[in-house]
């Protein structure tokens, strides 16, 4: 059986810089659903008593993150990542545990807080639909209360980073899905917000959209030092922004480190590229032969075996040149989404 | 307070931008608004003319004022909030004017300031075109007016604030349906829509005393039309106050509730 041993060993835990703009402690937001089974029996039934089924949504999860930092939150579908971020935001009231947030607790929703964060979520909390986005931002330099000259000039400096200069003066509803998401990252951070929570910011869109808005990110980050917690999908996102990434599953914390040391856990295997001398060798008593072609061999082996592995083909067999290879971020990732919950239990 | 005056005139803006797109949806919604009053107006018209003149104390040229005068509090008065909260719930629109930092209110309020602005000219039109047809008889004096705009101004406020109280139970229930239809139905009886308050039976008039409704549709009316002694008019600006403080009250209540609530949801 697999068990992971606790994820305090981050790779960027010791060039990390001190401060933290964000700090989850024992964080758990659990729901109450009302269930029952078809027909009109069990309807009546549930007239009279409603059975019921605690969520666990997120389940004591406790990390930091440092002033300037891009974090990349991973999990499959309903692991709890919109939840925790919606709880950073302050949408949600946690049902235990404490978050800090630029020292404030999110939940109050203080004006001060509000006004030192964003949270892209979505396609429809900026923008008005029909009209223009300008006059969206103006709306929000009110609401903002940013000082005229200020406002102008970062409205500037994101109209030319995502290039929306014509797009902003046509009513909403005639953009394209990857104009309005533009639009809608611009309207985000109008204020300057020090702390960003992106949910999947770049989905529905395409390659070139993806990679405008990826690399507008990370300008964004080094301009401002401005701290970033983004979740998507495409894993390009996060090997692009995040050097750290959090990976949360059934609701509970399973990894937070570098991705290489991701690929270093959760990966049971290494891969084995073999150049050989000559052809022929029957390769089937080191490993799974995943290819040969000619004196050419691909192997996959258990990773705690790799080094006898290697030992033993080196030994035996007449190598000319051998690699051992990590698999791919994406095979690793679907590795670890097909945790089942009792094993992520007890990995934690 | 300045940001907050600034926050409003921007809203103001975009919301006026934002009326005129939905030209013909806002037509639609005034023409309900005019044909409502008139149609009491011809009824009770009808009914002093074939009761020798009067009902009660009111001739055919006084249910005229009053209906015409309704007409305006009407306009001033309208919200519709409690119609979109169920929809900004579970769509989770919401969650997007909760991020900023002002409260949502704010966003209601300004809008609603927006339409009935833009729309007022169209009401005006309307009570010209009544005030012929209808020939309405009323002593106009400076009192009268001056204590119209000031109760207007506190039943506007007041309407706005227990409307946007009454649209907070979208937080609870996904039947708004039937809880509006009350609200509606209680306003429809106890504000002198259906009838002037002073015509109805006693017990009701007492309850339309005790109630909101009167406060904010027909007490302006009533001081418009010399129709309360100057202590009444005092506590009826009173009671439109205290009502104000209590709606406020409840607002706040409902708001710091429903947001927890609305995390039960999921939003």
């Amino acid at each position: 059986m697999l068990v992971f041993p606790p994820a305090s060993d981050s790779q960027q835990g010791h060039a990390r810089p001190m401060s933290d703009s964000v700090r989850v402690t024992d964080l758990s937001k659990h729901y109450t659903v009302s269930e029952r089974e078809g027909g009109l029996g069990a309807a009546l039934r549930s007239l009279v008593k409603r059975k019921t089924r605690t969520v666990r949504a997120v389940d004591s999860i406790s990390f930091s993150v440092a002033q300037g930092e891009i974090v990349g939150f991973l999990g499959p579908n309903g692991a709890g990542k919109t939840t925790t971020l919606k709880m950073l935001s302050g949408l949600l009231f946690p049902t235990s545990g404490t978050i800090d947030v630029l020292g404030h607790e999110p939940s109050r929703r203080e004006a001060d807080y509000l006004r030192q964060i964003t949270l892209v979520m979505g396609q429809r909390n900026q923008l008005v639909w029909d009209i223009p986005a300008i006059d969206s931002f103006d709306l929000n330099r009110a609401i903002y209360r940013l000082d005229p000259a200020e406002y102008k000039r970062t409205l500037d400096e994101l109209v030319d980073l995502l290039e929306i200069g014509d797009l902003m003066r046509k009513p909403v509803r005639n953009l394209s899905l990857g104009e309005r998401m533009k639009c809608e990252i611009a309207g985000a951070l109008l204020h300057r917000p020090q702390v960003l929570f992106l949910d999947e910011p770049t989905i529905g869109l395409d390659v070139t959209a993806q990679r405008r808005i990826r690399s507008f990110i990370q300008t964004y980050n080094a301009r401002h030092n401005a701290t970033v917690i983004l979740t998507s999908h495409y894993m390009a996102d996060v090997v692009a922004l995040a050097k750290r990434v959090i990976v949360i599953h059934h609701g509970k914390l399973l990894f937070d480190g570098g991705l290489a040391g991701l690929v270093e856990r959760f990966s049971p295997h290494k891969t084995i590229v073999l150049k050989l001398d000559s052809e022929g060798i029957d390769l089937t008593p080191y490993g799974q032969v995943v290819r040969q072609e000619g004196a050419e061999a691909v192997l996959r082996v258990p990773k705690a075996e790799t080094a006898h592995v290697t030992g033993r083909l080196l030994a035996d067999l007449p190598v000319n040149d051998l690699t051992v290879e990590d698999p791919p971020i994406e095979e690793v990732i679907e590795l670890v989404f097909d945790q089942p919950a009792s094993l992520v239990g007890e990995a934690v | 307070m300045t940001g907050l005056i600034g926050y409003y005139s921007a809203q103001l803006r975009t919301s006026l931008v934002l009326q005129f797109q939905y030209r013909v949806a806002m037509a639609i919604w005034m023409i309900g608004l005019i044909i409502e009053p008139v149609i009491y107006l011809a009824v009770w018209t009808a009914v002093a003319d074939s009761s020798g003149g009067t009902v009660g104390t009111f001739t055919a040229g006084d249910f005229a004022a009053y209906y015409i005068l309704l007409l305006i509090v009407q306009h001033f008065t309208q919200i519709w909030h409690m119609w979109e909260y169920d929809y900004l719930i579970r769509q989770g629109i919401l969650s997007g004017r909760m991020l900023r930092p002002i409260h949502p209110i704010h966003r209601d309020a300004a809008e609603n300031m927006a339409y009935k602005v833009i729309m007022a000219p169209v009401a005006a039109a309307a009570v010209i075109v009544l005030i012929l047809i209808f020939q309405p008889t009323v002593a106009i004096t400076l009192e009268g007016v001056l204590g119209f705009i000031g109760a207007l101004i506190l039943a506007a406020w007041l309407a706005f604030m227990l409307g946007w109280a009454v649209a907070m139970a979208a937080f609870w229930t996904t039947r708004i349906m039937a809880i509006n239809q009350m609200y509606f139905v209680a306003m429809f009886f106890f504000s002198g829509q259906i009838a002037p308050l002073e015509l109805l039976p006693g017990v009701l008039q007492t309850a339309a005393n005790i109630l909101p409704f009167r406060w904010m549709v027909s007490f302006p009316v009533e001081v418009f039309m010399g129709r309360l002694s100057g202590s009444d008019v005092l506590i009826g600006f009173g009671l439109q106050l205290l009502w104000i403080a209590l709606s406020t009250g409840l607002v706040a209540l409902a708001w710091s509730r429903g947001v927890r609530r609305y995390s039960a949801v999921g939003g």
